[in-house]
Formats: C-alpha cells, structure tokens, sequence
C-alpha cells in the first residue's frame, strides 16, 4: 500500500487516503480531432511494467489532485508533482533517469 | 436567525462515555471560504472578518469558537457562533466581491456534525480509525488533518492535549459517532505514544 | 508414553491446575502451557486427522510451524476451526475438538481413503470423478464433501460475540520477532535514537536461546535476555508488545500485525484481535528458523516430532513427548535432543545419523553420556498403527533394507534447519541457496525495496541464515544499525556481546531417507502433512511433466494448506529437484505471501459489522422517515423511504395512493439527497458550458434549467436542474448519489485541464435540507405557511426565490419532476425537521401525503423523465433518449462532444427512448428484450429493444414503460414481442407478452398541470 507526498498540502497520504486517476499528461482532444487522435485520448494507454506516471487525488485530505511518478515493478517513487504541469519537473526527470535513462529519449 | 426556529443536533447532543467521553457539540457557525490564500487583499478580508491570523498549512489560528481552520491550499473554515454565520459570510463575500477578489464564500454551518472527544490516550482512540500518524511528533496540538476515519472522510482538530474534536459530513454523523464511541469503549485502553 | 515430567517448564507455573476439554473428555494442564503441550502431557498423541487420507495425526511442532494439530476451539458464537493446539494459550475452561474425523477420532470411516490411496496419487483432483457426469452430483460430491475439507465451519446463524479493533501506528524502525536476535537488532536500533517498535508472536521473549544452550557473555542466554529486555524498557524510543504478529509486509513499509488479546483468557474486557497497520520505515525481520523433517516412511505417525520441538516441550512445559525416542538426524543439532532428553532422565535407544562419519562435538558429549550412536544409518520405516511402536533401521545409502528394529515410542526427526524467510520475501526480497546449512537464505544484494528505491527490509540472526549465537548477534546488532541509519539515524557505537555455542560439524542434507528408498516406502514417507503430500506424489508430479515449481505445487497441493509449507517447501523442492536432475536454486522456490500464519477474519473486519458495516447516510428527516413506518431502499450510502405503508397495506398499495395523492392533492417528498454543488467566478458560465451538454452562460440569474453532463466518452452520466444565483454563481443539482462524484468530475477539470480558469465550486449537499411540496394543493400550503410571493407570476415554473416560509429561511425553487404543481424548498439543514413538522401541520385540511422513491419514479415514468441509472447504464447518450432539445449546436465544444460524432454514437441503428404499453394492461419485467427475428452469429436469439423502466401506473389504471428500442420513435403503434422473467425459447407464446410502443410521456403530454 503506497505512501504518496501531497505537494499541494505536504502531507504523507496513505493509498487509502488517495483516489487514482489514470496516467497523466494526457491531452485532451476536442471538437476537429481526427478519430485516431480521439482513440489514442480516449482508450489507449500504456500501462507499462516499470516507470508510470499517474494521476492522483489527495480525496481524504486537502482534495487537490497532483502527479505522481512511480515504477509499477519496484513501487519506487521518483516524486510527486503538481497536476498543472505538462511534464515533470527537472529534478524528477533526473531521478527518473537514473533508473530510466532511456526515458524521454524519442519513444516514450 | 436568533429569533427564528431553534436549529437541531443532528445526533441530538449524542454523549458517550467510555475510555474518553465523545460528546456532540452543537456545529456553531461555519462558513467556507474559498481563495488565493496568497492574496493579501484576501487575507486582509478573511482575518478582519474571522479576528485572528491566517493559519499555517494544516493549522488550526484562533479557537474552536471562533477561528480559522486550514482546510486545503486554497480553502478555510471560518469558526464562529452561528448567528453570525449567515451574515459573516454574505459581508465577507461582499467585500471580496467588491474588491474583485475571485472567491466563494458560503455559510455551511448545517454541513457537518461536530463531536469533542476528551480524556486519556486519545491519539490511540483515533489511532484506531485513521490511517494519519497520530503520534505526538507528527500531530501536535494546534494542528488539524484531514482524513478518513474507518470509511468516511472528516478532519480530526487538535485543541489541546488530550481535547480533540471531529467534524464529519452531517448524513454520516450516525455512523461516525458510533465509531468514536467504539474506539473508545471502556476495556480496549492501550497506551502507546 | 508422554507425560508431565517431575520437573522442568520455563513457562508453566506447576503451582496451578486448570482444566480444559478436548473432545468432551475433560483434562488438566498447568498456566503457561499450551494446548498441545498439555495434550501432551495427557498422553493425548492422536489430535487429528488428515485431509485427504484421514491418516491418524499427532503434534509435529511446538510453534506457528505445526501442520497437524489444528483443532476446532470454543462453542457456540466463539467456535473457531483450524486453530493451532502449539500456539494456542491454555486457559481454564478452554474447550477444544479434533476435526476430520467422523464419526470419532479413533474409529474414523473416511480413513478407508488410506487404502484408497493408490488411487488417489498427485492431481488426482484433476484426473478422478470426471466421468460419469451424473455421479459427480449424487455420489462423488457427497462423499467428498463429507470427507474433504479442514474443520467445520462455525453455524450459519452464529454470530461472533467478540470484538475487533484495528490500530494505525508509524515507527522508524520495526522489528519482527523477540528472539535473542530480535531484541540485539532492537536495542542496536533504538541506540541511534529511532523509534522502534519490537513485536514477538508469541506470549514469550528471547526465543530458541533459552532452550538451546550455547552462552552470550559467559551467561546462559535467558539471563541475557532478562538483562536486555529491562534495558530496553528504560528507552523512551522503543516499544515492544508480545503476542502480536507480523503478518505480512507490504509496499513503502506497510506492515500488517496481527495481535491476540484475549484468547489465552477469554471473557477479558476489549477486543479479541487487533490489526497494527505499522507504517515502519525500515522492517528488520528476525523471524528466526525452523526445523525441517526428514522423509522416510510413516514419518506422520503419531509420535514423530521434530527433533527440536521435542526438547521444547522438555524444557519449557516439563513434558516428555515420549518415553522411549529414537533420534534421526542428518546434522550435530539432533544431538541437542538426545542429551536434553537424556538429561530430562528419558530414554534415548539410539541415535541414527545419516552422515557416515557422524558428528562433532555434540556427538561427542552424547557419546559420553552413555548413548548409542549409529553412523551412516537410516529409518527405514516407523511402526505402529494409531502411534510409533519402534522404528525398522537400514542404511542411510539404501533402498531401506531392515537392519533392526527398536523399540521406542517416539521418533525425533533433525532435518536440519530453514531460515524464516518470508516476511523477508513478502515484498520481493530475493533469496540465495546456502550450501552448507542446505537452505534458503536472504540475498542481502536484494532486499525488497521501499519508495525510495533503497533496501527496506534487513534479515537478522537466524531468519538471515545466522544460525550460530557466535555469529548471530552481531549480523542482528548489524541489521537493527542499518535499518536507523537508512532511516538517518547515525550509528551509535554499541557494544555486541560474544555468543559462544559448541561447534557442528557438515550437515548432509538427506532428502529421502534412505536416499535409494523403494517405491513402497516412498508412498508412506509425507512431505507435506497437512495436505498429505507425500514423496511419490512429488515424483509423479516431475513425471508428468510438472517441472516447473509453481505448477508442480499446484498439482500436488504442496505447499497449499492453512501452514502455507512451512515444514514441507524445501524438502519439496529438493525432491523435485532431485527428481529432475537439477539443482535446487535452478529450480528455485515458490512464491511467499501473506499472512504468515492465518488471521482472523474479525481482525480484517476490525470495527466495520454490525451497525457500522458501512456508512448509512442519513437525511435530516431520517428518524421522521424511521418513525413512520418507512420501508428503506439504498441509493448509493443513502437510506431513502421507498414507500411508507400504513396498517394493511402492501407495497403496491402503499405506492398508489402515494401517488394518487401527488397528483390530486398534496404530496412531500424528502429530497435532501439530490446533489447541491454552488459553482461561482468570473469563469463559471463557461466551466459550466463545457460540463453540460446545453448552454448554461445563457441562463439569466432567478432562472433553472434542465442540464445533462456526459463523460468524454459521450456517455450521459448525469442530469439536474441548474439554477442561476448570481451573475457569476450557478447552483446545479445532481442526481442523488451524484453529488460527490460529479464534484470530484468538476474538480478533475478545473484542477487538471482549465487550471487558468476562475473558478470555484462548493460541494453544498449536506447544508441543506430539501422537501418537495407537490400537488395541486402544494402552492396553498406554501401560501398558508406565508413570507414570500410563490405566486405564478412572482414565481413562474422553472424560477426560483429566495426568502421565507413560515419564518424559516428557505430558496425556493419552482421545478417538478412529477409534472404536477411543485415547489422544491430548500432550507438550512438543521431547520429540515422543523419546516418538515410545520408542513403537515399546516397542510392537514389537504392530508398531505409523505411520498418515497418508488412513487417519485411512477410519477417521473408517467410524465417520460429518464432516470439516471435506469435509462442509462454507462453505454447511453442524450441522443438516444430524445434528450437532442438539450444539447447545444451552438456550442463548439462540451464535454463528450467529439466522441458523440463517432460514427456508432451518431448511427441511426442505436436504439432510441419509448414508450411501451402492454397489449393487455400487465407491467413489463424491467430488463425484458424486445425479440427480433432470427439469430446471431452465436446463434443467440436476435433482439432489437429492451425495457429500462417499468412501473404500474395507478393514474392510468395500467402498466407503463420505457425501454430503448431499434428505430423506435419512428415505429410509434408497432407491436412487440417482449420476454418474460420465465422466458422460454421453447415456449415462446406463453412466457412473451406484447407491447405497443407509444411515446414515452403518458400523463399529460402538453405539461398543463405543472404550469398553473
Ligand atoms: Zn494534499
């Protein structure tokens, strides 16, 4: 059972304090997008073995949503981050690198 | 309001008296107040209104009778007597609405139940319903935390050692108190932080 | 015989008698014992039978390793099946029953199995009773089910009287086990100032060391442990709690603990278990190590036990297992055995070691005591029936040729020993072949790791493979300073005592005994007891093809009984291994999963039965509801009235003069639970444009207006009334049981897609208390209670006011959901009762009728108002409920848009909302299919509508319906063929009935009623 850090309210919440919400960075297509970008939006996910991000609410708690980047083998959490992003931040990425360092070099 | 139908506990002013005493108190007023917490001319509005400062992140500034709770990043309950409630909370949104400050502010005094839980070995009493860390260290007097307790979702106030209340959504008021009422029983003490 | 020494028993208080039963029988034992060792002590050797063969059954262990002595414990509503006689606390007045027996334990039928057992070989499961198919119901399933099977369990209509409570608590530093390295990596833990909390399964601390010998700092080891254990009682940092579990561990150091309060004396105050969810930054397990068996013929008879169980029954209960007990043993530590019984004054005929040079030092003490040792030799076979009568000796490297018999009454097996490795391997911490000790041991290289991607579990002493007191209390103080320091806590310098223990010669692990066993042996030599497993099940599972671990563990069921293995897992895999000509770290093991040992399903419910199962969301009117004869019906958490029944009536009767009511005088209805979320900013209008499928921006302030939300699959998943409170600040209403849901939706978006927009919501459902006043007299009552224009004029359908009724401060809202004249009144929550009291007193001319859910539904069916959840289920947009009116064209963009231009979304074959009325007036089963002509490609009959509401109308004297129908709305006057609940593909005529399909809003289609 994770332990994720808020970093909107700082707390350390318990999973069960927490409601998943999928993978993050999505981008949303509207009205105009062709049906294989509105396939891709809609059902298409990765759901890889190892580096995921994801998104989560802090539901029992201060309610805000954020990010989480996390490996779905190891539960290694890389960090958290706010939802109002299109991308990790920096010092994540590094993180992320060292354990991923293919990660973000062209295919996902 | 004072002169108009006398509102109701929802529990009645429920009482249980075991290894700590769980007592519903009347919700008193309540109103929520959304914002830029940043905001100076908010926070000018919001602690002139509520008379005390501005809490710290999960803080809980003034009293129970009348303070401010932080409730999240951009939210706090206003605690005060609950005749003022409806009137504190049309002035403030007045305010905020006049100097063009983007915020919601709404009397929620009818919302949620309250209940105090005093005595011995409390934080072992909410230990047993919440997944938060209850230890000394990590929930200081002062301090307020959102959570779950067993199924339902309340914020847990520390007033003073020893002095805890509860606030939960109304409709669960039943279920809640039941299991304050449950941790508490006489016979289950236990006596670890 | 076994029985109570005249001395001896580190835990009983020989002062005290108290008396238990077992099997009606009633017995004496001392405090401190345990069921087993007090069975013991009676020379109660048989306690059970075994689960497939029925094979009489007597105690193996003395710990949470025991496979057999597993007993059916207390009566009535505290009866529990399966308990463990070696960990279960004796108490006076403890009642206990052997199980797999009928109809007793001595005289047992289902041991015929054992005669069977040629045919009951590995798999068999998968290989017997399949054929004839008919017999599986009436013969094999029977006797099977009167067979099979482990305990009873407890009566249906029982219902635990104890209770459960579960406790949430954080630590640094958590450290599984109190044995001798327990406590080292405790104190070497605390001593860097991290919080630590110690946990020990069972009542005692210290562990094996007591009864093991050996010496730390000159002292025997029980006096070290008195020594330490008050020195760790004087930290402020460290708690220790005994009868407390670690049951499992989880991801980012979630730990489960499994603590028994009051079965060792029941009636106690407080709960039977409680559950610790330990949040442990770093988890140190020193579980310690258990003894492995040997396999050799009838080593399940009654009187084989583990060579080290035996001296713990010695030495800490004063019982002998056995008057007379041949050691086999393939290692020096059977020798501790054969001089702890010697020296108890038990006769020890000889000692059979498999190894062909013999033992060491210990060997060599035994030796001088007088006692006979036999290198290179084997059991070949134990005898006796219900208990060991001798054993038959051979040649460790034979087939089993008998050399001798000996007469004995007991045997102790010393296979060696098995780290406990499975809190270690709980959360994926890998482990290493150890040659030389023969087993599996923590891979220190790969430890399971925590959120930081760091190590988070450290094995310690004996569970780490460090079997030695001479090595085990450094690699203990060493594993409790790693965990503080992982945590940050810098390494405080602590001085490790020296363990001095004799040294031992080379085991040789000996997997069959002897190790060219015939076949015939190898049938009667159990590897795992518990599920009778036995060597040749494991051969033949090789054999056949089941190489793998896992699969081999499943078709013989190794492994899989309520021990999880504990005894049987290594000498398993090393038979497998043996088998397949391979070594055993290539064949490797099988996975370990929580818990441990088996815990209560009370400790898993903790406080969650009864009253509080679930939260029951109540409204402000619910003890009114209660009062009057409400019956209930769930939507979602919530309790609403379906219907109130007075003295009488029926349901059915009760919902049509509710009904009737509504629409000709006066009804009230307890709407609370609708949905109430306030959205304000300069953003809202457009937020909310983008929620709903219609236009919300538009809508002037003092107005409502109807609003659907989909999903950005297009799907509908929710409809209410929106109403505008001010130029920047909407309220909408949501469906009962919507409302947190669609405020978690509104505040995905917000948060997570349009963060730049301004905008705030407010989720306001429970501030509110909110009453429907329905009716053609609904507007004379409001005016009676009087503070406020409800006119037409000053408050036109679909508007509302703020203001007062009565002197309460209310909004009201002029919207129906019944097509009737109807007022919805909302008001503080606390004030509900009240105005709902003032509302029947002041109606009374009009005999106001309290209405519920199931005559809100007949009401909103006869007008065609969908229902979310009825009309919709998840697959169904607007557009397919006529609800076109309300979605804008002129908005470029709404949530679910894009995917409601998919080509099946906008395709004219969807099946699309009616009307359906049955030929002769019956109601419709709500489900029922609408046949079509012919069948499908899976030769299913084809279909072409379905029935999603269905209701009898006491308005028009008949049933109604809604359903969603092929091309319905252009097939108005067509009749259909629906099915009924006892459909029959074979009798069509009689179990279909026909409907005509006819537009969906029955009772006044122009909308008169509510415009007045
Ligand atoms: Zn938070």
């Amino acid at each position: 059972m994770l332990i994720l850090t808020c970093p909107c309210c700082g707390l350390q919440a318990a999973e069960i304090e927490l409601a998943p919400g999928g993978e993050a960075h999505l981008r949303r297509e509207g009205p105009g997008a062709p049906d294989a970008a509105l396939e891709n939006y809609l059902f298409n996910r990765d759901n890889p073995r190892g580096l995921v991000l994801e998104r989560w609410r802090h539901a029992y708690g201060c309610g805000k949503w954020f990010l989480a980047a996390r490996d779905s083998v190891t539960m290694e959490v890389y960090g958290t981050y706010r939802a109002q992003t299109s991308a990790p931040p920096p010092q994540i990425i590094d993180r992320i690198r060292q354990r991923h360092p293919d990660w973000g070099q062209g295919a996902s | 309001m004072s002169d108009g139908p006398f509102p109701a506990l929802p529990l009645q002013g429920a009482r249980f008296e075991g290894a700590v005493l769980v007592e519903e108190l009347a919700p008193g007023g309540q109103v929520s107040i959304r914002g830029d917490l940043a905001d100076t001319t908010f926070a000018e509005a919001v602690t002139a209104q509520a008379g005390c400062a501005m809490p710290g992140i999960w803080q809980i500034s003034g009293t129970p009778e009348r303070g401010l709770l932080w409730m999240s990043p951009d939210e706090l309950l206003l605690l005060l007597p609950r005749a003022e409630a409806a009137e504190a909370a049309r002035a403030l949104q007045a305010r905020l609405d006049a100097a063009a400050v983007h915020a919601l502010v709404l009397d929620v005094s009818d919302a949620r139940a309250r209940f105090r839980l005093t005595g011995p070995h409390l934080r072992e009493v909410m230990a047993r319903l919440t997944p938060a860390d209850m230890a000394p260290g990590a929930f200081p007097v002062g301090h307020l935390r959102r959570t779950r307790l067993a199924q339902v979702a309340a914020a847990v106030v520390h007033v003073a050692e020893g002095d805890m209340q509860v606030l939960c959504f109304r409709s669960v008021a039943d279920y809640t108190f039941r299991l304050l009422s449950g941790a508490a029983a006489p016979g289950a003490e236990l006596a670890y932080f | 015989m076994s029985l109570r020494l005249s001395t001896g028993g580190r835990f009983t208080d020989r002062s005290r008698e108290i008396r238990f039963s077992f099997d009606g029988t009633t017995l004496t034992g001392h405090p401190g014992d345990t069921l087993a060792s007090a069975l013991l002590a009676n020379d109660r050797l048989l306690v059970g039978r075994s689960f497939k063969y029925h094979r009489p059954r007597g105690i193996v262990a003395s710990g949470a390793e025991e496979p057999n002595a597993l007993v059916g414990l207390g009566q009535g509503p505290r009866f529990e099946p399966n308990q463990r006689a070696t960990t279960t606390e004796l108490f006076d007045g403890l009642v206990a029953e052997s199980q797999n027996r009928w109809p007793s334990l001595d005289r047992d039928i289902g041991a015929v199995n054992v005669a069977l057992s040629r045919f009951l070989p590995a798999g068999f499961y998968y290989k017997t009773f399949l054929w004839p198919r008919a017999f599986w119901k009436h013969v094999y399933e029977p006797v099977i089910r009167r067979a099979a099977g482990l305990g009873r369990a407890p009566h249906p209509e029982s219902r635990d009287a104890d209770s459960y409570e579960h406790f949430h608590v954080f630590t640094d530093v958590l450290v599984i086990g109190g044995g001798v390295a327990g406590l080292m990596a405790a104190k070497s833990a605390a001593a860097t100032g991290a919080e630590v909390l110690l946990i020990e399964q069972s009542p005692h601390w210290g562990g094996r060391a007591p009864v093991d010998g050996g010496t730390i700092e000159g002292e025997a080891p029980e006096a070290w442990v008195h020594r330490t254990l008050a020195e760790l009682d004087a930290l402020p940092n460290l708690r220790r709690v005994a009868r407390l579990m670690g049951a499992g561990v989880h991801d980012h150091g979630y730990v489960l603990g499994y603590e028994r309060l009051t079965d060792h004396a029941p009636g106690q105050p407080g709960p039977r278990h409680r559950l610790w969810r330990i949040r442990a930054r770093q988890i140190v397990t020193a579980t310690g190590a258990i003894e492995r068996p040997l396999s050799f013929a009838g080593n399940d008879l009654p009187g084989v036990m583990l060579a080290s169980a035996m001296r713990d029954y010695v030495v800490n209960y004063g019982v002998a297992p056995g008057q007379r007990t041949v050691i086999v043993t393939n290692n020096d530590d059977g020798y501790r055995t054969a001089l702890a019984l010697h020296r108890a004054g038990l006769d020890v005929p000889a000692i059979l070691d498999a190894r062909p040079m013999g033992g060491g030092a210990l060997a060599a003490e035994a030796r001088e005591a007088g006692l006979r040792i036999e290198p290179g030799r084997a059991v070949a076979k134990v005898l006796g029936g219900k208990r060991v009568t001798g054993v038959a000796t051979c040649l460790a490297e034979g087939t089993g040729a008998v050399l001798e018999e000996i007469a004995c009454d007991a045997v102790a097996m010393a296979g060696g020993w098995s780290p406990v490795v499975h809190l270690w391997s709980h959360c994926g911490g890998k482990l290493t072949w150890d040659a030389a000790g023969a087993f599996f041991r923590p891979d220190p290289a790969r430890p399971a790791t925590g959120a930081d991607g760091a190590a988070m579990v450290h094995a310690a002493g004996a569970a780490n493979g460090e079997l030695h007191l001479s090595t085990l209390l450094q690699d203990a103080a060493t594993a409790g300073k790693n965990a503080a320091a992982a945590c940050g806590f810098t390494a405080a310098d602590i001085s490790v005592p020296q363990g001095e223990d004799t040294p031992e010669a080379p085991l040789d692990p000996i997997w069959i005994m002897p190790r060219k066993a015939t076949p015939d042996l190898r049938m009667k030599a159990f590897l795992d007891y518990q599920n009778d497993v036995k060597l040749s099940d494991v051969q033949l599972a090789a054999r056949e093809g089941y190489e793998s671990v896992e699969h081999a563990k499943r078709y013989t069921t190794l492994g899989m009984a309520t021990d999880q293995g504990k005894l049987s897992n290594i000498n398993g895999l090393a038979v497998l291994s043996d088998t397949l000509g391979q070594a055993i770290p290539q064949v490797g093991t099988t996975t370990f999963r929580p818990p441990y040992t088996p815990i209560s399903m009370g400790a898993i419910a903790g406080e969650a039965r009864g009253e509080i199962f679930q939260p029951l969301r109540r409204t402000p009117l619910h003890s009114w509801h209660e009062a009057n004869g409400a019956d209930w019906e769930p939507v979602g958490q919530w309790r609403r009235p379906y219907c109130y029944r007075r003295t009488g009536e029926d349901r059915h009767a009760a919902v049509a003069r509710e009904v009737t009511a509504a629409r000709t005088s006066l009804g009230l209805l307890d709407a609370s639970t609708l949905g109430k979320i306030v959205v304000k900013g300069p953003d809202a209008g457009r937020f909310l444009d983008m929620l709903y499928t219609n236009m919300m921006s538009t809508l002037p302030v003092g107005k409502c207006r109807y609003g659907l939300m989909c999903s950005e699959n297009g799907f509908l998943i929710d409809d209410g009334v929106v109403a505008r409170l001010a130029e920047d600040t909407w309220l909408c209403h949501t469906t009962t049981g919507g409302a947190d849901r669609i405020h978690a939706h509104m505040e995905d978006w917000l948060q997570c897609e349009w963060w730049d927009w301004q905008v705030y919501t407010a989720n306001v459902t429970e501030e509110f208390a909110q009453i429907a006043v329905v009716g053609p007299k609904a507007r004379a009552l409001l005016e009676k209670l009087g503070g406020m224009d409800v006119s037409r004029e000053a408050l036109p359908f679909m508007t509302w006011a703020e203001g007062t009724l009565g002197g309460f401060p209310v909004r009201v809202f002029r919207i129906s959901f019944s097509g009737e004249l109807s007022y919805e009144v909302a008001l503080p929550a606390n004030l509900g009762r009240a105005f709902w009291d003032r509302l029947l007193k002041e109606g009374a001319q009009w005999q106001p009728t309290h209405y519920g859910t199931e005559a809100l539904h007949v009401l909103r069916a006869e007008k065609g108002f969908i229902m979310i959840g009825d009309e919709t289920d998840g697959t169904v947009i607007p557009q397919d409920l006529g609800l076109g009116w309300a979605i804008s064209k002129k908005k470029a963009d709404y949530l679910g848009k894009r995917a409601q231009e998919r080509s099946f979304m906008a395709s004219p074959e969807r099946w699309q909302l009616v009307g359906l009325e049955t030929l002769d007036g019956s109601v419709l089963p709500t489900g029922a299919l609408a046949l079509a002509p012919g069948k499908n490609a899976n030769g299913q009959r084809n279909t072409q509508g379905r029935v999603t509401s269905s209701y009898r109308s006491p308005t028009l004297g008949r049933g109604i319906a809604m359903g969603l129908v092929r091309h319905g709305p252009d097939r108005m006057g067509e009749e259909l063929v629906f099915t009924t609940e006892d459909y029959d593909a074979a009798d069509e005529a009689a179990t279909t009935v026909k409907a005509r399909i006819v537009s969906p809003v029955f009772y006044d289609p122009e909308g008169k009623k509510n415009d007045v």
